[in-house]
């Protein structure tokens, strides 16, 4: 069986492809690029295509299932029009899949189910990531807000990240987002550092 | 959930009616809410409409018909309670194509302009280096629109050009990159092709078909069922969107709107352009005020004529092959729900037309019809060639579109 993975993530792709290493009798092909991507397909010839639903080829990907499937190689949407719930999961997952007319359905069960898996596991990773990103921007934001009113109103460290407390408090704001408005306050009466 | 719709839609200046409802208070003020969800293909767009992770959706008027007839996807039963507006396409081509065949001007007659591609068509045909056009979709006006002037010009499509999918936010990609020699396509990306160099916009489909509805506002029937009184007031909000749309004191605060990243984004002067019927034909020149180039309100616009699912319905067959079946135009034209239409905005100043199907294309100038509500003045609806779409002859139509396209071969 051959599984085709189109994703513009080449991240993502390969966290599916690991997914789905464990099948046995699967070959595995990853297109990452959109501009060969139907000249790529064709050329695989896929029993099943899986791709990330937003993805901006899709239309074009469709476009080509529909030509061929008047010349040779018929291929449906999803599953088996039985199955509304592994779709229903599959959609909400991010995952939209094209599988050829006749495959077997437990089969395709079992792919969407690993793929589902691993599209999780990715925006996981990914949401922790950001998180993670955002928790070092606002201690960022909070030191640069601490320097300024050390510099500008010779505050001890001490004191400036105290005001910076008392402020959120009085105003129900988190301490991150007061040091924000400083550090954009400071830069726009055009005070250096911030 | 009660009063929440979530909707999807393109980067297209004509998903505004829905944006606007949003952004000017009007969803508001009939007790909704409008989550808009941004998406890039319309593959996308029907998935998350027919799985229910949207509630309705701004779609290609033949992709909803398509959509509940099981064309290209599982079926799903689809309506139509609203049309977002007509028209707004357009055509463009590589400069010196362009050059070639509108010699005397862009946005020419459609006949001439045809006459003279036809030329340069056969020519790449039998060079084996057939003229390639791009559209947003299979199921989609642009398509419809394109094949129907082609074919009456004498430029049997499939056959003397090709006609590939360019989703709209790379259309213009495609033109610089020699991919395409042409593109059918919804503003702003005509423009975004006209300002890079690429491209001149050869043709509106205004110029086609006077008339042509363009983007509908979908849902699944059974919602439609199921929250039909709430349906009803996004009708009445998106009906106030259309109004304030097409007013031109508000025509550079809506244009500023749209191009915001999460709707349409880029230039919000594009936008304002295409909004005032303003267009930029070719870089460097004045832009051309072609009046109802995007018709979004007036003359009832966002009435779900059904003769006008019926007309899409004929093209289907017309160009996806098969037979005219009755029973499937009869679905189809059940798409399209005038019903919920006039319920919704009975006892409102909208003027309402007194029947739900009308022949297309037989107006030639203004004409006073007969309404339900207000008052209505018709004006011209034409298709360029002449032809006249009488939906009572539904098999007719098609087997002179059939017979047309076998005398060609």
């Amino acid at each position: 069986m051959r599984i085709a993975i189109v994703d513009e993530s080449a991240v993502r792709a390969s966290v599916i492809r690991e997914g789905l290493a464990e099948l046995a009798d699967c070959e595995i092909f990853v297109v990452t690029q959109r501009r060969a991507l139907v000249a790529e397909i064709s050329r695989i010839d896929p029993d099943i295509v899986l791709m990330d639903l937003g993805n901006p080829s899709r239309d074009v990907l469709e476009e080509y299932f529909a030509v061929s499937r008047a010349l040779a190689r018929p291929i449906a949407m999803f599953v088996d029009d039985s199955d509304e719930e592994a779709i229903g999961a599959s959609i909400d997952a991010g995952v939209s899949a094209y599988v050829v007319d006749g495959f077997a359905p437990h089969r395709i069960r079992t792919i969407l189910d690993l793929s589902i898996r691993r599209f999780h596991a990715f925006s996981r990773l990914q949401t922790d990531l950001a998180e993670a990103r955002g928790r070092l921007a606002e201690r960022d934001a909070v030191d640069a807000a601490k320097r300024i009113l050390m510099t500008s109103r010779k505050m001890s460290e001490p004191d400036a990240y105290a005001e910076l407390r008392r402020t959120a408090m009085n105003q129900g704001r988190r301490i991150a987002e007061i040091a924000e408005a400083v550090v954009m306050a400071h830069k726009l009466i055009g005070g250096n550092g911030g | 959930m009660s009063g929440e719709f979530s909707i999807g839609f393109l980067p297209l200046v004509d998903a505004a009616l829905p944006i606007l409802a949003h952004e000017h208070g009007f969803a508001r003020d009939e007790g909704l809410s409008l989550r808009l969800v941004r998406d890039v293909s319309w593959a996308t767009v029907r998935d998350r409409l027919i799985y229910g992770q949207t509630d309705a959706a701004h779609m290609v008027a033949p992709l909803a018909i398509a959509t509940t007839l099981g064309r290209g996807n599982r079926p799903r039963a689809l309506s139509v309670p609203f049309v977002l507006g007509l028209n707004g396409n357009a055509i463009t081509m590589r400069p010196e194509l362009a050059a070639q065949v509108a010699p005397g001007g862009l946005l020419g007659d459609p006949a001439q302009v045809g006459a003279a591609l036809r030329q340069v068509a056969a020519q790449r045909r039998d060079a084996g280096r057939p003229l390639r056009f791009s559209v947003v979709h299979r199921y989609s006006s642009h398509n419809y629109m394109l094949r129907y002037w082609l074919a009456a010009c004498g430029i049997q499509p499939d056959r003397d050009v090709e006609i590939a999918i360019v989703p709209p936010p790379f259309s213009a990609d495609a033109l610089e990159a020699g991919e395409v020699d042409a593109i059918c396509v919804g503003e702003p990306w005509n423009s975004v092709a006209v300002e890079r160099g690429v491209g001149a916009i050869v043709l509106v489909t205004a110029q086609i078909w006077r008339r042509g509805v363009e983007k509908v506002l979908a849902m699944p029937e059974d919602v439609l069922d199921a929250r039909r009184a709430e349906v009803e007031a996004l009708v009445r909000a998106l009906r106030r969107a259309a109004q304030h749309f097409v007013e031109p004191e508000h025509l550079a605060e809506n244009a500023a709107i749209l191009a915001r990243a999460e709707y349409v984004g880029g230039d919000a002067e594009l936008i304002r352009r295409a909004i005032d019927d303003r267009l930029l034909l070719r870089q460097s020149e004045p832009p051309v005020h072609f009046p109802d180039f995007m018709f979004q309100y007036r003359e009832a616009a966002n009435f779900p004529w059904v003769s006008q699912a019926e007309w899409l319905y004929t093209q289907m067959v017309r160009w996806d092959g098969g037979a005219f079946d009755p029973a499937q135009a009869a679905v189809a034209a059940r798409v399209f729900r005038p019903d919920v239409y006039r319920a919704a905005l009975l006892g409102t100043g909208e003027p309402l037309p007194g029947a739900s199907s009308k022949v297309e294309g037989s107006l030639v100038g203004k004409t006073v019809v007969g309404t339900q509500q207000g008052r209505m003045v018709l004006e011209d609806n034409r298709f360029f060639d002449g032809r006249v779409f009488d939906p009572t002859h539904l098999a007719a139509y098609v087997a002179q579109d059939a017979e047309h396209d076998q005398g060609q071969a």
